[in-house]
């Protein structure tokens, strides 16, 4: 493949003198380029050590039966074929590919991103780079967690047993090969010098970039309340919650869940699903309050229970009872229920405290613009972590754009916006389909349009506005929730549709034309 | 009973021969190929008609003001009103309406009664609605009432003229006949006359869209062209006709030149004189003429015009010509034969004549004869309604619905002293009215002769046992006779003693046509084998030997005077209501509409009106139309086309209030009649169009029925294990508790609604172990989802997967296509199923589209709508 930030010529062969080096200006960046023998090198004019640009003017020789080029300033000897400081290998520097073609020097530059975050935003970013401009970058990924990069967004189905934890991987070690990736797993990034460009990880790794991508994610809200930090009471938000929770299910287990929006539903019947005794408790009268509406609240809550989990509803956990472990939580009813493994689902917030250390402009999360750059033009930043346009986000849909329009950015190609659009929520259990989306409640100006079929157990909910959807709930039957969202997000007037809308897009006189 | 026995249809006046047979799934209908009326066709009401046996909603017992009873009780109950009215009031003050679907035999008995032995003539039927105005007319030109016509001769012409008749969906084996003789012989040429574009035009070189009631201008003018191109048959005239120089008086004096025929008719000129111009000079023409010609107030005046167009010329009594009336009945010409009209006396002779009188009475025996003619149908209800006529005996036929100004005689029925009604059915409009109910032997049940409209005899054989205590109607008026004591002269031990009678009677009478004599001496065994046979019985054709019933043994031109008809639109009644028969319902549908397949073909009633009107109107398709009259109202959806021109509407005319509220033509049909015939004028009802104001439409698939049905309008269409209803109505009704009362789900749980409250849309259905037990779908609009759909699911046994999902959508979700409104009855193929196939397949011709969708193969009776929809795509 070949692009425009393959092979560029940078000189004629004659215009380097035999055994010295000349200074070239490839894209943005100094190239030192070298002519020893027969063969042309090339590494960044960079000196590490000195800070300088000068190792194009070092002298060339030979160190140890490898050839060499010697700082002029602290006299450090790099490989011209490798880059590595044979001194200190700490400050070696990048070597890129040369060659002698027509009588010309080509060098192929490229540079580095450095990717803080193994998570599925950060991977997003790097795959949709992969896909429009392989060669742009060298790709340096480090991850917090001791893991390959894996779908957040699945715990749930791992949990309910349904879906086996290496499946939610994201990609395995070999893609990383394959695709000349560093990764540095298990140690996380804990300092950003914007000066220098470089990022020190837990580890003392240091690695300069050109560009950096923040994609550090979020962490669970904990519950402030006697007993919070327990053992046995966890989140639900990595592996590593999963697995300390799939190490508490015991038959005959007893477990809490505290918070029922998305994830405390999931965790709930995830758990239940393991055979655990569940109790859910909720601050609110309706579940997923934020998203549905008190139909369909009633639904979830009479397929929950049908499941065999208790609800607590218009409750919220005042302690978690236990000396040396979690036996029991108390509620604001002042009911003790005994549970050995309590989770929290109340919320997160976003990981910026690396982002704000360096000195980036945060709020709640990371500032980023539309093309997801930060305050710094250098630094990008995607994912949950981020707060854009006074948003900030938690569900794996938006992602995948954000991940699009940074790749664009990075590469340098086209311009692309981040829009944030309405995003849908989804329950992902199985036998608890509910798909919620935009504005559900009736108010004035607005239309709703209701279908239920008790023994299906559906229920669906769409409410337009001026004649487009702006609106959509399913409890039963979300076959159809893709075709919902994409009539919201493009916000297209639906009259046409909308004798038939509730039916899905096999109803529309256009599926109707095509049969 | 595997051997299959031979019958006659009781549909149309074709009179098709029909084959029955058992196997094991019950009765197996088949055209006779033998029949010389359809040799081996049938249309599609009359393949259905193995769906219109089963017993259920039959009457199977008298009843006495609606309590069962035995045969003797009712009969006495009969006899007692009759007798007494007759002691007290005169013969005068009783009077029989039968129908033209009674048999010969029925109609015999009756009529001797009435005219021999009561002594009056108060025996009128339903005919006098259909084909009166052509018995007279015939009587005028002919000296008897004679159809000098064979269907064969159709297919011999080099003209077919067909006058106010819908012969595709009227007659359609006659139709097929004569439609696929015109594909082997494209030199035949066919002109269609009528205000409307109906199925018939299909196969028309011209069609003459004249402005309602004008015909006689028309055929006027053809008379005076005739003149002018020199097409008299001079000879013939001169030898074998009188009148010919008033006639064309009279003709020049009213069309005279073909431009005022244009101006008369609202027809272009061409039009015109290309029709004369194809008349003049065509060797042999057949001028087909029926309801359109006859039921007007001038309805013998133009039988007559037409009948002097084929005397001036001397073409009939010859193959291929003649003035063809045919009967929309499949007995009417028998009871003409045995005289079963209040203006005839018995076997073609008059009323009017001593000698005719004197031979029937003591052919009879009889103390008594009438001596002047009696009531006509329309007049006899009025005398019903003044009280005049004290205890009437209605038999096969819902006057009710069926007369005009039908709410004036319900109201005459409701204050009638005694009214005994002899029906199949307990649930008719007029059986409603009895006192006593009499259970009626049907179709299939009984035995029997009909003559058809080419005056062909045959036997209508039983091949069912008689069901419960019904009998046939020949047996009552038989008991009554016997009761009013005359049962000497009514001991008929079978039809046949009946038939051999009748026989003997139609004989030897001087001049007449009519002679049955050959077939007196039938004996039992032969009566039953007979064969059909045309009339006269072993002679040549009618009139081939141009001798006429006229005392001097010529035929009559009679001068004929225009008229327009009685009822004139005005700015208060600007539109013309024409009515008419659909292609799949007989009659007040009281039969036909018990077959699920026949009534998808047009299942509601509906109010043609022309697209341009409708616009003006702000009436959308669909949409509740009040048709108002100056004497009544009807009300039906609005069908949106060209078929009718501006001004003009059309209703069918079979609805009753047992199946449509509102729907009964007749209620908004001014009683104005032809003087001579009586005939009333069911083609020009000066109307009031306006949209009816209703807040909401619907529609429900039911298993069972809705009573009271709470809405402004509906409509009930029996279908194949389900009721369908079509509603509208004002006001919000508590849908959701309704529709829970009407599909009565068997569960909460299994029951599902669709809302769209601000555009008024609410939907429901029930569904039990996976069979769907019906739907409710609510509107504003007519525009509801396609029945079809949903139909097949009530009508299949359990739902498909997925079927669930799109029920409350009324459509299967982007699989299959809609069958659309049923157009082939017999293979179910629909309208929209024909239109995807023709394009699918590039068919361009009616065998193309059988050979691939089979549509139009087996009866036929679609194949002028398949065609239109070819030439619609093409």
């Amino acid at each position: 493949m070949s692009d425009r930030h393959a092979w560029q010529r940078v000189c004629r062969w004659q215009d380097i003198l035999p055994e010295s080096g000349v200074c070239a200006r490839v894209g943005e960046r100094q190239i030192a380029v070298f002519r020893a023998g027969e063969h042309v090198f090339a590494l960044d004019n960079l000196d590490p050590c000195s800070g300088a640009n000068v190792l194009a003017r070092g002298i060339v020789g030979e160190l140890r039966g490898e050839l060499v080029v010697a700082s002029p300033i602290y006299k450090q000897h790099f490989s011209l074929r490798s880059g590595r400081c044979l001194e200190s290998p700490r400050h070696s520097v990048r070597a890129y590919p040369a060659r002698v073609l027509d009588g010309s020097v080509w060098v192929r530059a490229r540079r580095r991103l450095v990717v803080v975050g193994n998570g599925i935003a950060g991977l997003r970013v790097v795959e949709e780079l992969l896909a429009i401009a392989p060669q742009a970058y060298d790709v340096v990924v480090f991850g917090a967690e001791p893991h390959w990069g894996y779908d957040r967004s699945l715990l749930s189905p791992v949990l309910a047993g349904e879906t086996e934890a290496e499946a939610i991987e994201l990609h395995p070690r070999s893609w990383y090969v394959e695709h000349g990736i560093t990764l540095h797993a298990g140690d996380p990034v804990v300092a950003i010098d914007r000066g220098r460009r470089t990022v020190r990880s837990a580890n003392g790794v240091t690695v300069g970039y050109d560009r950096l991508l923040l994609a550090t994610g979020s962490h669970p809200v904990r519950l402030d309340i006697p007993g919070a930090q327990l053992p046995g009471v966890v989140s639900f938000r990595n592996l590593g919650d999963l697995g300390a929770m799939l190490d508490a299910i015991r038959p005959q287990g007893r477990a809490v869940v505290v918070g029922g929006g998305v994830l405390g539903v999931e965790a709930a019947a995830g758990l239940r699903l393991r055979g655990m005794s569940v109790t859910l408790v909720h601050r609110h009268a309706q579940l997923m309050d934020r998203h549905l509406d008190e139909e369909a609240g009633r639904l979830l809550a009479a397929s929950l229970r049908a499941r065999g989990i208790d609800l607590r509803l218009e409750a919220t956990v005042d302690a978690v009872l236990g000396a040396t472990a979690a036996c029991g939580v108390r509620t604001s009813q002042d009911e003790s229920l005994a549970a050995e493994l309590v989770v929290t689902a109340i919320g997160i917030r976003p990981n910026a405290d690396l982002a704000r250390s360096a000195g980036l402009r945060c709020e709640r999360g990371i500032l980023v613009d539309d093309t997801m750059q930060s305050f710094d033009p250098a630094i990008y930043a995607v994912g949950e972590c981020i707060q854009h346009r006074n948003t900030t986000f938690g569900m794996v849909a938006p992602l995948w754009e954000q991940g699009r329009v940074c790749a664009v950015h990075l590469a340098e190609v086209g311009v692309s916006r981040y829009v944030e659009r309405v995003r849908p929520v989804q329950l992902k259990v199985s036998g608890l389909e509910v798909f919620s989306v935009g504005r559900i409640a009736a108010a004035q100006g607005r239309e709703v349009l209701t279908l239920r079929d008790a023994r299906r157990g559906v229920y669906k909910r769409l409410v337009l506005e001026q004649d487009r959807l702006v609106g959509a709930l399913l409890v039963g039957d979300v076959q159809d929730a893709p075709w919902y969202l994409d009539l919201l997000q493009v916000g297209r007037p639906v009259t046409d549709l909308r004798s038939t809308l509730i039916f899905g897009p096999g109803a529309t006189p256009a599926a109707a034309g095509a049969r | 009973m595997s051997a299959g026995v031979r019958t006659t249809c009781p549909y149309c006046g074709v009179g098709c021969g029909v084959r029955v047979e058992h196997d094991d799934d019950g009765v197996r209908i088949l055209g006779d190929p033998a029949h010389p009326a359809n040799l081996g066709r049938l249309c599609s009401k009359g393949a259905a008609l193995g769906e219109t046996l089963a017993l259920e909603g039959r009457l199977l017992a008298p009843r006495i003001a609606g309590r069962e009873t035995g045969w003797d009780e009712a009969l006495e109950r009969v006899a007692r009103a009759f007798g007494e009215s007759i002691a007290r009031h005169g013969p005068e003050s009783v009077a029989f309406y039968l129908s033209g679907q009674l048999l010969t035999e029925d109609y015999y008995v009756a009529n001797k009664l009435m005219k021999g032995f009561i002594g009056g003539a108060n025996i009128d039927t339903n005919s006098r609605l259909c084909m009166a105005s052509a018995v007279v007319a015939h009587q005028r030109a002919f000296g008897e009432d004679v159809v000098p016509v064979r269907y064969q001769d159709l297919l011999e012409a080099d003209l077919v003229v067909l006058v106010g008749s819908n012969l595709a969906w009227c007659h359609p084996v006659l139709y097929r006949r004569l439609a696929e003789e015109k594909a082997r012989r494209p030199g035949l040429a066919v002109v269609v006359i009528d205000p409307r574009r109906t199925a018939t035009c299909e196969i028309a070189d011209l069609h003459l869209a004249l402005a309602p009631g004008s015909d006689a201008w028309l055929f006027n003018g053809l008379l005076c062209d005739l003149e002018r191109r020199g097409a008299a048959d001079r000879r013939f005239l001169e030898e074998h006709t009188v009148g010919v120089a008033a006639a064309l008086a009279a003709a020049r004096a009213s069309a005279a030149e073909p431009a005022e025929v244009a101006r008369r008719c609202a027809l272009p000129m061409e039009s015109v004189q290309r029709f004369f111009a194809t008349f003049a000079a065509a060797e042999r023409v057949v001028t087909l003429f029926s309801q359109g010609v006859n039921q007007s107030t001038s309805g013998v005046d133009k039988g007559s015009a037409i009948i002097n167009c084929h005397l001036y010329t001397g073409r009939l009594g010859k193959p291929g010509c003649g003035p063809f009336s045919i009967t929309g009945q499949p007995n009417a010409m028998g009871g003409r034969e045995v005289g079963g009209l209040a203006t005839a006396l018995a076997a073609h002779r008059r009323l009017e004549e001593p000698e005719d009188r004197a031979a029937v009475q003591a052919f009879w025996g009889s103390p008594r004869i009438a001596s002047r003619p009696g009531l006509k149908a329309v007049d006899l209800f009025e005398a019903v309604h003044d009280g005049r006529v004290k205890a009437l005996w209605i038999a096969g036929t819902n006057p009710v619905v069926s007369l005009p100004d039908a709410d004036r005689a319900r109201a005459a029925l409701r204050r009638c002293e005694f009214v005994v009604v002899a029906d199949c059915f307990p649930d008719t409009d007029t059986a409603a009215l009895a006192q006593v109910l009499l259970p009626a032997a049907a179709w299939g049940e009984k035995s029997g002769t009909v003559t058809n409209s080419e005056r062909c005899l045959s036997r209508q054989r039983a091949f069912l046992p008689l069901p419960g205590a019904a009998r046939p109607d020949w047996w009552m008026f038989c008991e009554l006779a016997r009761r009013l004591g005359f049962d000497a002269h009514f001991a008929y031990a079978d039809v046949h003693q009946i038939f051999a009678e009748h026989a003997r009677l139609a004989h030897g009478a001087p001049g007449r046509v009519l002679d049955l004599g050959a077939l007196a001496d039938l004996d039992a065994a032969a009566y039953d084998a007979l064969e059909p046979l045309h009339w006269p019985v072993g002679a040549g054709a009618p009139f081939a030997d141009a001798r006429y019933a006229h005392r001097d043994g010529r035929a009559r031109l009679v001068p004929v005077e225009p008229r327009a008809p009685a009822c004139a639109p005005d700015a208060q009644f600007p539109w013309v209501l024409n009515t008419g028969r659909v292609r799949d319902q007989w009659h007040t549908m009281t039969r036909t509409a018990r077959s699920a397949r026949l009534n998808r073909h047009s299942p509601l009633p509906y109010l043609d009106v022309h697209v341009d009107d409708a616009a003006e109107l702000g009436i959308a398709a669909g949409e509740l139309v009040s048709v108002r009259s100056r004497i009544g109202v009807l009300v039906a959806p609005a069908r949106l086309g060209t078929d009718s021109a501006r001004g003009q509407v059309f209703a069918p005319m079979h609805w009753s209030d047992a199946f449509a509220s509102g729907a009964r033509v007749g209620a908004a049909i001014p009683a104005a009649v032809d003087p001579l015939s009586g005939e009333p004028e069911f083609k020009h009802a000066p109307v009031r169009l306006e949209r009816t104001a209703v807040d909401w439409y619907a529609f429900a698939l039911l298993r069972g029925r809705i009573e009271p049905v709470p809405a402004f309008w509906w409509a009930r269409v029996p279908a194949q294990g389900f009721s369908r209803y079509e509603l509208a109505g004002t006001g919000r009704p508590e849908w959701s508790s309704l529709a829970r009362q009407w599909l009565a789900p068997s569960a909460e749980q299994d029951w599902m609604e669709y809302r769209d409250e601000s555009r008024g849309i609410y939907r429901a259905a029930a569904v039990s172990e996976d069979r769907l037990e019906g739907v409710l779908f609510v509107a504003c609009t007519p525009q509801s989802p396609s029945r079809g759909w949903l139909e097949e699911r009530m009508t299949d046994g359990r739902l498909a997967p997925g079927d669930r999902r799109c029920l409350l959508n009324g459509a299967p979700l982007a699989q299959g296509f809609e069958e659309g409104p049923i157009v082939c009855s017999c293979f179910g193929v629909g309208r929209d199923a024909l239109k995807v196939g023709i394009a699918a397949y590039g068919l361009v011709t009616a065998r193309q589209v059988g050979a691939r969708l089979r549509a139009g193969t087996n009866c036929g009776s679609c194949l002028p709508e398949i065609q239109a929809l070819l030439d619609g795509q093409s």
